[in-house]
């Protein structure tokens, strides 16, 4: 059976859901062969084997999480020369697109990106234009790079050998022109990150200030779920850029999104309305993001989120 | 500082966007055709090195016709001329085909920088930019939220999910922007007028020496099978908040197996 190839995402020993999730797709197509970068390959190793990857490529030097994806695509490519996989698939996050990018270049070979499903002929679902067309695609060049949005996949666990397969390989001069200097990490708390999360929670206009979107996040904290913006919340600087969720910020497509005080502006529905149940609380009830909701609630979301809240850990605790 | 900008003209994200029946590209007749919303931030980056560093700001554009609109929207904020690689070989290019035809195209008019916006509201492959780095040999330093420049060296704030990384580089390379790094200007009445006069350069695919094979839907590496909209969503349950909404939402999401 030809290998399928997986970049792992990581951050030096925990593995991100998304790989397990590009495990489970591999094993329908063939073996999955995972691609671990730089340190952490042992710590990892358990994680991939519980999903069923059958081999990790371990290129462990520190380099490579030292530039920006030029030195992950060229170790792709030249494992891909030397394996002969089926498919290889990355995440369609920044970095995995960017790296899939350079790789397709490299090899000739034709990329698919935010991928939301793969039919047995490797075909690949899309969801076009915000989710308003659903397109299937194929790559009709080379070996196909896929690049499939994280939450897509329900991971499985299916026992693997992931047997570590160290790789000799050095990153070259070429590769190393785009250099890390600091990593800037400004996470708050101990939240999920935004794309991988199951549940999301997001404030609109509606929050009115940055102090309210504490009341975002005691809601968010209460479901375990990430925190969103809509874009009138990160323009006005109540919330950091990079939790905006729209048509120029993510794109999440979480088991459950709840949308507060959000209108629901095409701009916001680009980057949310392919999560699998949505719920609003607005206080007008015209608002066009009410077409989406699977549950709604017109009202007051200061007088409704807190209740929610009291009610949720009620139920919880 | 010869500062490249290049921008993508695509439908309008408020008018109806869809593929086209006969050869599932892009319908552009269906939609308003707009600048690239991201572009626009390109653009004014591009318009604000040039002001501290001096230099000249050129558009590069590959689209069809239409897409001098484009070109003269970016010139009337103040860029110094354009270029239109147009062409009806390159109808149906794919990110590979794209990336070819521009590399060529900047190879051929010389830069010190390249920038673009960070993805297209279009096709949203966020693609671009590694692409052009990859094919041109020079740095990419892309998800830009900030950016400096000191001589030949250029360093960004590259965004992330957790916050983001400090990245360094040497000129010539290619820049990409987020939108949280200016806001862009509007073009003023003078600068419309000022627009009109600037020259604009119309390339072909010949002109241009792109290599026709690697360009156009027969070219693609990759293709669209079939394609159809979204079906709408069921109407869900919409209720009012009789001072038990909280509850009642709470209720919905442990009927849901949320909590």
């Amino acid at each position: 059976m030809a290998e399928i190839l997986i970049l792992a995402e990581h951050d030096g020993e925990t593995v991100k859901k998304v790989t397990t999730e590009l495990i489970t797709l591999a094993r329908r197509f063939g073996e999955p062969a995972v691609v671990w970068t730089g340190p952490g390959a042992e710590a990892g190793q358990a994680r991939l084997a519980e999903f069923g990857a059958a081999k990790v490529y371990v290129a462990a030097s520190p380099e490579y999480d030292e530039y920006v994806a030029a030195p992950k695509a060229e170790l792709l490519a030249e494992l891909a020369k030397q394996s002969s996989p089926a498919a290889i698939l990355l995440p369609s996050t920044a970095e995995g697109r960017e790296i899939g990018g350079r790789l397709a270049v490299k090899t000739g070979w034709g990329i698919l990106t935010d991928v939301v499903g793969v039919g047995d002929d490797l075909s690949a679902e899309q969801a076009n234009f915000g989710g308003a067309i659903n397109v299937s695609s194929r790559v009709r060049a080379g070996t196909p790079i896929i690049a499939v949005r994280p939450n897509a996949v329900t991971p499985e666990p299916a026992p693997g050998a992931a047997v570590l397969e160290p790789v000799s390989l050095t990153v070259s001069d070429a590769a190393k022109q785009a250099r890390i200097t600091e990593r800037v990490v400004q996470q708050r708390g101990e939240r999920p990150e935004l794309t991988e999360a199951s549940i999301v929670v997001s404030g609109g206009r509606g929050v009115g200030s940055a102090e309210n979107m504490a009341l975002i996040e005691s809601l968010a904290d209460s479901l375990g779920a990430a925190v969103g913006a809509s874009r009138a919340v990160t323009d006005a600087g109540w919330y950091p850029h990079q939790f905006q969720v729209g048509q120029t910020g993510k794109t999440v497509s979480p088991q459950l999104y709840v949308a507060v005080g959000i209108s629901g502006a095409i701009q916001h529905r680009a980057g949310m309305q392919t999560s699998k149940t949505i719920m609003v609380v607005n206080k007008d009830p015209e608002a066009p993001i009410f077409e989406l909701a699977d549950f709604g609630v017109v009202g007051d979301l200061f007088k409704v989120v807190p209740q929610l809240v009291e009610e949720i850990t009620k139920r919880t605790s | 500082m010869n500062i490249v900008v290049c921008v993508k003209q695509v439908p309008d994200t408020w008018s109806e966007r869809t593929l086209r029946e006969s050869d599932s590209t892009l319908d552009r007749d269906a939609a308003d055709a707009v600048i690239n919303e991201l572009d626009e931030f390109a653009i004014e980056e591009g318009l604000r090195l040039a002001e501290a560093h001096g230099g000249e700001v050129t558009i590069l554009s590959m689209g069809p016709e239409r897409a001098t609109e484009a070109i003269r929207k970016a010139l009337s904020m103040g860029a110094d001329k354009g270029v239109h690689l147009v062409d009806d070989a390159l109808h149906g290019s794919d990110v590979l085909g794209t990336s070819a035809a521009l590399a060529t195209v900047l190879d051929q008019i010389g830069f010190d920088l390249v920038i673009l916006g960070s993805e297209s509201t279009d096709a949203r492959t966020g693609v671009m930019a590694a692409m052009l780095s990859e094919r041109l040999g020079v740095p990419q330093l892309s998800f830009a939220s900030k950016v400096e420049i000191d001589g030949s060296s250029i360093r960004i704030n590259r965004q992330a999910d957790y916050g983001y990384d400090t990245v360094e580089g040497t000129l010539p390379a290619v820049l990409s922007v987020v939108e949280k790094i200016n806001e862009p200007r509007y073009p003023s009445f003078k600068g419309i007028m000022a627009a009109k006069k600037k020259p604009v350069q119309t390339m072909s695919v010949a002109d241009a020496g792109i290599d026709a094979s690697s360009v156009g839907l027969e070219n693609a590496a990759s293709e669209v099978l079939s394609f159809a909209k979204r079906p709408p969503k069921q109407a869900g349950t919409i209720v009012p908040d009789d001072g038990d909404g909280g509850a009642k939402a709470a209720a919905f999401l442990a009927d849901r197996k949320f909590i």
